[in-house]
């Protein structure tokens, strides 16, 4: 079964003036489909205002559609029974990670989501140590997230979300306010829940380079999804990435000059040792 | 500079004082400041001296930490002594154009600023020794009774934890705002009252903006982890007394009794 199933997903944020007549409408997802089965690394890419975080908050039931439907783990978001239900299963991480922790002490925090759905004490415990062991936090479990660094409050903000044990965990671009080496220590984090522990992961990201690893990829413009595939299947259309304002990484886009000047590398390389190879094998 | 706060700063250590429930911590802390009120002599403040370096020793924070609490507060300390000094009617010491000093007045500007100096230091041995959450779970469950007259007790204790939070994250901001618009020529430190808090404006707009921003942010991340009031909540750390909270109740009855009886000496 697709742990998240959007079909025809339609969001529009409307603004209305003082006496409620509407005063614009603004269609940030517009007839969306995305299928993801259980336990895949899925990554979401797009430009500013592309519609990514709308779709994200979909998938937390933050927001409710417009149009369309969202099925999460088989349940309706739409539905308002299910909200409390939807929120276990699909946990998220925001950007800002000064934003989303709540609690001064590290455990506390990561205590939190399961208080607030009842978990018992003991309970509580086990499951704060065991997600702060999975992110590599367990010893700084009593200290203050000031004092952690971006990438330290960013790993607590995930075994906050672990200590809830969702299925799935959508993080909406959690490393955009790092620095290199936190963006690494998240991603290494990230990837180990979906390896070890078969988290389904859907990030959200403006990094190509984070989405090499990804099982599948889809790319938003203007509410839409406007490409999907494999990393290698997305990354080697150079030109159709242009187009949607995005990037390719460094290695991939040298290839891809290599490949236009007529020396015969293969479509869409995505590490340095792949482009090396190929080189190699040509050179002789 | 704005760092120096400490209050509502937790300081780490593992210590009898930290392990203690916080509702004794909050009782004791109410009891530390009535006496503070009630003492008048030498005797007494010997007494709430020993009582509150033995706590500080207790709970292991480094002295100089504590004090640093205090450099924030100093002018307040100093126009409160420089009224009581001058202001106070009685026998006249010295006298120079229209001020007077009397013996009532230094009496009295020495009681207040030791009064003001143990305040300070009194509430951050709790505020450095009590995790927000602990300090708020403990409101919470003392004033647990007023649920029945329809206060929000869980909200306020929510709001006043979360507000313990973002302290020392806006006051960072604060600075940061207050360098960079330094850097550009904004001047904070000279020119008259008036003229500085006008200066001020500035610094507070993007200081709103952020804040709301953020409240805005909190309030979806706590949403996103399932947070729906109060009910049907467990706790983590759930407040019971043992032991040694009921020797520290003894402790406080028998400081507050010795405040009473040698208060007056
Ligand atoms: N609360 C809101 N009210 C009105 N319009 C909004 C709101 N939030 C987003 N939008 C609009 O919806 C569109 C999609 O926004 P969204 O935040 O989903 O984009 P995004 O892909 O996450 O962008 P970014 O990369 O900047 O985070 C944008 O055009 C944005 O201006
Ligand atoms: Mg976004």
């Amino acid at each position: 079964m697709n742990i998240i199933k959007a079909r025809q997903l339609v969001h529009e944020y409307i603004r209305r003036d003082e006496e409620g007549n509407v005063e614009s409408i603004q269609t940030a997802l517009n007839h969306v489909d995305i299928d993801v089965k259980e336990g895949q690394f899925i990554a979401i890419l797009g430009h500013n205002g592309s519609g990514k975080s709308t779709f994200a908050k979909h998938i937390n039931a933050l927001l409710s559609p417009t149009e369309g439907s969202l099925w999460v783990d088989g349940k309706d978001v739409a539905d308002e029974e299910n909200i409390l239900a939807v929120r276990q299963t699909a946990g998220m991480v925001f950007q800002n990670p000064d934003n989303q922790i709540i609690a001064s002490v590290v455990e506390e925090d990561v205590g939190f989501g399961p208080e607030n759905i009842g978990v018992p004490t003991e309970t509580i415990w086990t499951r704060v140590a065991d997600s702060l062991r999975s992110v590599g936090m367990l010893k700084y479990r009593n200290h203050s997230p000031n004092k952690l660094s971006g990438g330290q409050k960013q790993r607590v903000a995930i075994a906050g979300v672990m200590a809830m044990e969702p299925k799935c965990i959508v993080l909406d671009e959690p490393t955009a306010m790092l620095d290199p080496n936190g963006r690494k220590e998240v991603l290494r984090a990230v990837r180990e829940l979906n390896q070890k522990k078969g988290i389904t992961i859907i990030l959200i990201t403006h990094y190509m380079e984070e989405v090499v690893d990804a099982d599948y990829v889809y790319v938003m413009d203007k509410g839409e999804v406007v490409m999907k595939g494999t990393p290698r299947e997305i990354f080697s259309q150079v030109g159709k990435l242009k187009e949607h304002h995005l990037d390719v990484p460094q290695v991939t886009l040298l290839a891809d000059i290599l490949r236009q000047s007529g020396i015969n590398v293969p479509l869409g390389v995505l590490t340095r040792e792949e482009l090396v190879e190929a080189i190699m094998r040509i050179a002789g | 500079m704005l760092r120096d706060i400490t209050i509502g700063q937790y300081y780490p250590a593992d210590s009898v004082i930290h392990k203690l429930d916080p509702r004794v911590k909050l009782f004791g802390t109410l009891i530390y400041v009535i006496s503070l009120f009630c003492i008048k002599g030498v005797v007494g403040f010997v007494v709430a001296t020993f009582f509150m370096a033995g706590m500080i020793a207790l709970s292991k924070v480094p002295f100089k930490f504590m004090v640093k609490g205090l450099k924030p507060i100093m002018i307040l300390m100093l126009i409160t002594a420089l009224f009581n000094l001058f202001l106070t009617p009685g026998d006249v010491l010295v006298s120079f154009w229209v001020l007077e000093i009397t013996k009532e007045g230094v009496q009295n500007a020495v009681l207040m600023t030791i009064r003001l100096i143990y305040l300070i230091l009194g509430t951050s041995v709790m505020t450095l020794t009590t995790t927000p959450n602990q300090l708020t779970d403990g409101l919470e469950k003392s004033l647990r009774p007023l649920n029945k007259i329809k206060v929000p007790v869980h909200a306020i204790a929510m709001m006043m934890s979360i507000a313990l939070r973002f302290i020392p994250i806006l006051i960072e901001e604060t600075d940061k705002i207050m360098k960079a618009q330094m850097a550009r020529g904004a001047d904070f430190e000279n020119g008259n009252m008036l003229k500085r808090i006008k200066n001020m404006i500035p610094l507070l707009v993007p200081l709103f903006v952020s804040a709301f921003r953020r409240a805005d942010d909190l309030a979806m991340a706590m949403e996103a982890r399932c947070y729906s009031g109060g009910a049907g909540r467990t706790k983590m750390k759930p407040l019971t007394y043992v032991k040694r909270d009921y020797i520290a109740y003894a402790v406080i009855i028998v400081y507050l009794l010795l405040s009473l009886l040698c208060g007056r000496i």
